[in-house]
């Protein structure tokens, strides 16, 4: 993986020496609140209900052991003992204190990791796809591309102070694990005609309280293009993006309303002036990159494991894991594993400080060293030989890093909701948590098949409700939680915004709604048919009789 | 009969705290001095904006109560009492 050059290092100390002169001047009363809350939040820091909140960006997801070692190291010193992995493949810590953060940031960049433009109206991290590198679906690895956008969006100057915040999402793969359609920006890597590898261009795209599946710009654009085109885009957007009202700042509202042709001509325009100058991409500059990225040391080895298939035989537990939470690896004799951080009963993403020094160690154990976090807020070990599974899976058990879940119903994204967050109008978490134990059931789970349930707290969307096969957004009614119900979402490569099902339900009443929409799918499905086929096929009206007229 | 409490959160830490009768932040919504009429609550106010001005405690406002001198909000109760329930081991959470 990339590892910081001396440019990186410094930038990133920096700013933590900054920001520790920053604290010390607020906590002595020579700043006040509106002149330091912008400079803290350029470094990831909120304040929210209970204390400040620390917003660490994991660049496209990938973590080293040493890494995620110092992120169990700040949950343990600086908060209570775990953190909380998001929907933007970032990391959050709910209980820091203002006069450690700088400490705290300080252990973070002794290992190349910060929480820069994890907040404001900046560029933030570029998210793509946690099977990166190792799926076998694979057109060409992201991460090049994406730590290339990491360094040329890292504190731009002309980007510093956008209309609104900024995030681009990379996939090389033709089945979208990026969720690249709902993104301000979205690269779909693919191959033309000729046979030559480029990007589709795709903005617009969005969740929030304006929901929009991104449109395309620039079906094919050339490789060595990327930076002068996303700085055409940028640019055009920074210019005509709207700064009198915050709900119509976003670049999708700006494409809503000049249109996917008018925007794509006005970047066009902006490009041509760009297009050959400094931001080429020069090959040996996007060779060092990809050198970073190179293939790790795999050994060779049989695709069939004696190991695998004697465990699955023997155990229906490793079986089931096996079948749902491990990936198909595009070298022979090896795995990419998913660890579940959505235990029965758990707050959905949250690993605590042991769990993430655990995972480090197995990491070098059974890999190269590398962890991914997915933007479904779960861990993912990229490089596992195959005969290594049963012994993993023993240890990841032991950890409670095992639940079968990945992609069924008890795998749900939520994001942390009103027991933390500011801005929340209701509780996501224990909505999450009610849901898992209703559905505890593991064959019940296996024989409901595949289904996403997506929770938010707010229209904010941090959940992306509305790309759940379910979704669930909380909204605040007469002053009592409820719950509004969305179906038929998904942020694949078939994105779909869900559509509302009907009137919100109360906070007690939305474990049983859900469960009534689930046995509705399982009567009415048809065979090979996923929930969210079902609901594409028959339509709102027997979940609406369903919710509605049974209850 | 209801009143109402002045909260914030605490400049150093970012705790909940609430304004004290000796004007001092406590820590538990039990120790807030509940004001009855519209008056004095804006004099609390006034004085916890002092508070914010002196680098104290950040953002204060004035919060509904109940008789108990719990929140009627249960946006204000998961600020007064912690996290709905226990995620981790070391989540504060007391809810009555």
């Amino acid at each position: 993986m990339y590892q910081y050059d001396t440019i990186d290092q410094t930038f990133v100390q920096q700013r933590v020496a900054q920001f520790r002169d920053q604290v010390s001047r607020r906590l002595a009363g020579e700043l006040a609140e509106d002149e330091f809350k912008p400079l803290r939040l350029l470094n990831g820091l909120y304040l929210q209900l209970h204390a400040y909140m620390l917003r660490v960006a994991i660049p496209y997801g990938v973590l080293s052991a040493r890494q995620l070692r110092a992120l169990a190291h700040v949950a343990r010193r600086y908060d209570r003992g775990y953190g909380h992995f998001t929907t933007r493949q970032n990391i959050q810590f709910n209980w820091i204190k203002l006069a450690e953060a700088p400490d705290a940031l300080a252990d973070l960049a002794a290992v190349g990791i910060h929480g820069i433009q994890t907040s404001g109206n900046t560029i933030r991290n570029v998210t793509t796809d946690e099977l990166a590198g190792v799926a076998p679906d694979e057109i060409e690895d992201p991460r090049p591309w994406c730590e290339l956008i990491r360094q040329w969006s890292t504190l731009h100057p002309e980007f510093s102070f956008l209309p609104r915040k900024f995030k681009i999402a990379v996939t090389g793969s033709p089945h979208d694990r990026a969720a690249v359609r709902v993104h301000d920006i979205g690269l779909r890597m693919h191959r033309n005609p000729a046979g030559e590898v480029g990007f589709e261009v795709l903005v617009g795209g969005g969740l929030g309280r304006t929901p929009l599946i991104g449109k395309t710009i620039k079906p094919f654009l050339p490789k060595r293009d990327l930076l002068s085109y996303l700085e055409a885009v940028l640019r055009t957007y920074n210019l005509a993006g709207r700064r009198d009202n915050i709900y119509k700042a976003r670049i999708k509202i700006l494409v809503h309303d000049i249109g996917a042709d008018a925007m794509a001509e006005r970047v066009e325009a902006e490009w041509a002036q760009l297009r050959d100058g400094a931001l080429v991409v020069a090959d040996a500059d996007i060779a060092r990159l990809a050198a970073a990225f190179a293939p790790a040391p795999y050994a060779p080895r049989s695709p069939r494991s004696e190991a695998v298939e004697h465990a699955r035989l023997t155990d229906a537990a490793f079986g089931r894991w096996l079948k749902r939470n491990v990936f198909a690896h595009k070298v022979a004799g090896y795995a990419a594993v998913k660890l579940s951080l959505k235990p029965i009963d758990g707050p959905p993403g949250d690993a605590t400080a042991d769990q993430m020094d655990a995972v480090a160690d197995l990491a070098e154990r059974y890999g190269f060293g590398e962890i991914r976090v997915s933007h479904e807020q779960n861990l993912v070990l990229p490089d596992v030989a195959l005969d290594d599974l049963p012994a993993l899976w023993r240890a990841l058990d032991a950890l409670g890093l095992a639940t079968p879940n990945i992609g069924l119903v008890s795998d749900i994204i939520a994001c942390p909701g009103l027991d933390y967050c500011g801005l929340a109008t209701a509780r996501s978490i224990p909505v999450a948590q009610h849901l898992t134990r209703r559905f505890e059931d593991i064959a019940r789970a296996h024989d409901i098949g595949k289904l996403h349930i997506n929770i938010s707290g707010c229209i904010n969307a941090c959940g992306h409700h509305h790309v759940g096969h379910i979704g669930l957004l909380g909204v605040d009614k007469n002053g009592a939680e409820h719950y509004q119900i969305t179906l038929g979402g998904r942020a694949d490569e078939h994105a779909a915004l869900g559509k509302l099902l009907g009137p919100a339900v109360p906070y007690d009443g939305v474990v049983d709604a859900v469960e009534r929409i689930v046995e509705t799918y399982v009567r009415l499905r048809q065979d090979g048919e996923i929930f969210v086929d079902t609901v594409k096929r028959v339509g709102p009206t027997p979940f609406k009789e369903a919710v509605y007229v049974a209850a | 009969m209801t009143g109402q409490i002045a909260t914030a959160n605490r400049l150093v830490d970012g705790a909940v705290v609430f304004r004290r009768a000796d004007g001092g932040w406590g820590l538990r919504v039990e120790e807030a001095v509940v004001i009855a009429d519209e008056a004095a609550a804006e004099t609390l106010l006034a004085a916890a904006k002092r508070d914010a001005a002196a680098a104290l405690v950040v953002e204060p406002y004035l919060v509904e109560v109940d008789a108990a001198g719990a929140p009627t909000s249960y946006r204000e109760r998961i600020r007064a009492y912690g996290p709905s329930r226990a995620f981790h081991a070391d989540v504060p959470t007391r809810h009555p």
